[in-house]
């Protein structure tokens, strides 16, 4: 039982500390709040079709603004929507406020700004993804140890 | 309406976004509340569901998908005689985006991301439809 007891508390603090840090916010609790026992792995899907979707967006982005004959800012911005409407979906909220510094250089068709931030929200993906996989590891060990991954309010 | 009013309903839902992530967010949201749900990747495979007989009492429909969007699936639909309630869901921020595409023939149309209020609010607006023509 202590083991377990142990696990939880890690667990909590550990997502506290998501939330704090801004790397998640609301939106991602509503999101666990959905989770039942019929779709247990709810999260974890959502959170794999998330990346994945980052993953196609930022390689639109990267090769939009790559082009040399002239980059269709059109282009870069229309995936940096999408980023930004998946993030928030999520509670990504970092990687939602890196998307909307993002589209005012787009508008500005400002190609620096535009890979600054493009550097950024990759960063920003990669941290997320490295939290979250450390998070769902630790539902996994408490899961492990016969105990239940406490709810968050 | 009581919550197991809201839970226990007829009513079915189909769910359009090119996102598969949203899709899945949606679905799970509307399950949660006791719809049943069919999900759709762009405004001509909707258009093609109901072309084929398919009826839903909600629509929740993006506005950007490839191929056919949210603003003409809307228009065609309601173009061929579909009453079902069509719900746009956008992370449009402009004003005059949003305000083209309810005229393209929405019921409502909610910002990224959908909460469980936007849904109970719609099964009450379901609900009150559904008294209306009974």
């Amino acid at each position: 039982m202590d083991v377990v007891n142990q696990l939880q508390r890690q667990f909590l603090d550990y997502s506290a500390s998501l939330h704090r840090e801004g790397f998640l916010d609301d939106q991602f609790t509503q999101l666990q709040k959905l989770q039942d026992e019929n779709s247990p792995d709810f999260v974890v899907e959502v959170a794999s079709l998330f990346f994945e979707d980052c993953e196609k967006l930022i390689n639109n982005m990267a090769r939009a603004l790559e082009q040399q004959q002239g980059v269709d800012f059109k282009q870069v911005d229309a995936s940096v929507h999408q980023l930004k409407g998946s993030s928030s979906s999520i509670g990504a909220m970092r990687v939602k406020n890196v998307c909307i510094a993002f589209r005012s250089f787009c508008e500005a068709q400002n190609r620096e700004g535009c890979l600054r931030c493009l550097q950024q929200v990759t960063q920003e993906y990669s941290l997320l993804k490295n939290k979250l996989q450390t998070l769902f590891r630790l539902e996994q060990q408490i899961l492990a140890a016969g105990g239940s991954v406490p709810t968050i309010e | 309406m009581s919550d197991e009013d809201i839970v226990n309903n007829n009513l079915t839902a189909l769910v359009v976004d090119d996102s598969p992530m949203i899709r899945k967010l949606h679905e799970m949201h509307l399950k949660k509340f006791g719809l049943k749900v069919q999900v759709a990747e762009n405004g001509k495979n909707a258009v093609d569901l109901f072309r084929c007989g398919a009826s839903f009492n909600l629509i929740l429909m993006d506005k950007e998908m490839p191929i056919m969007d949210g603003a003409e699936a809307t228009k065609e639909l309601r173009i061929m005689g579909v009453t079902s309630m069509i719900v746009g869901v956008t992370s449009l921020d402009s004003i005059f985006e949003r305000q083209a595409f309810m005229e393209a023939g929405l019921d409502h149309c909610f910002t990224k991301p959908l909460t469980s209020e936007n849904i109970i609010f719609l099964l009450q607006e379901l609900n009150n439809k559904n008294n209306e023509e009974n």
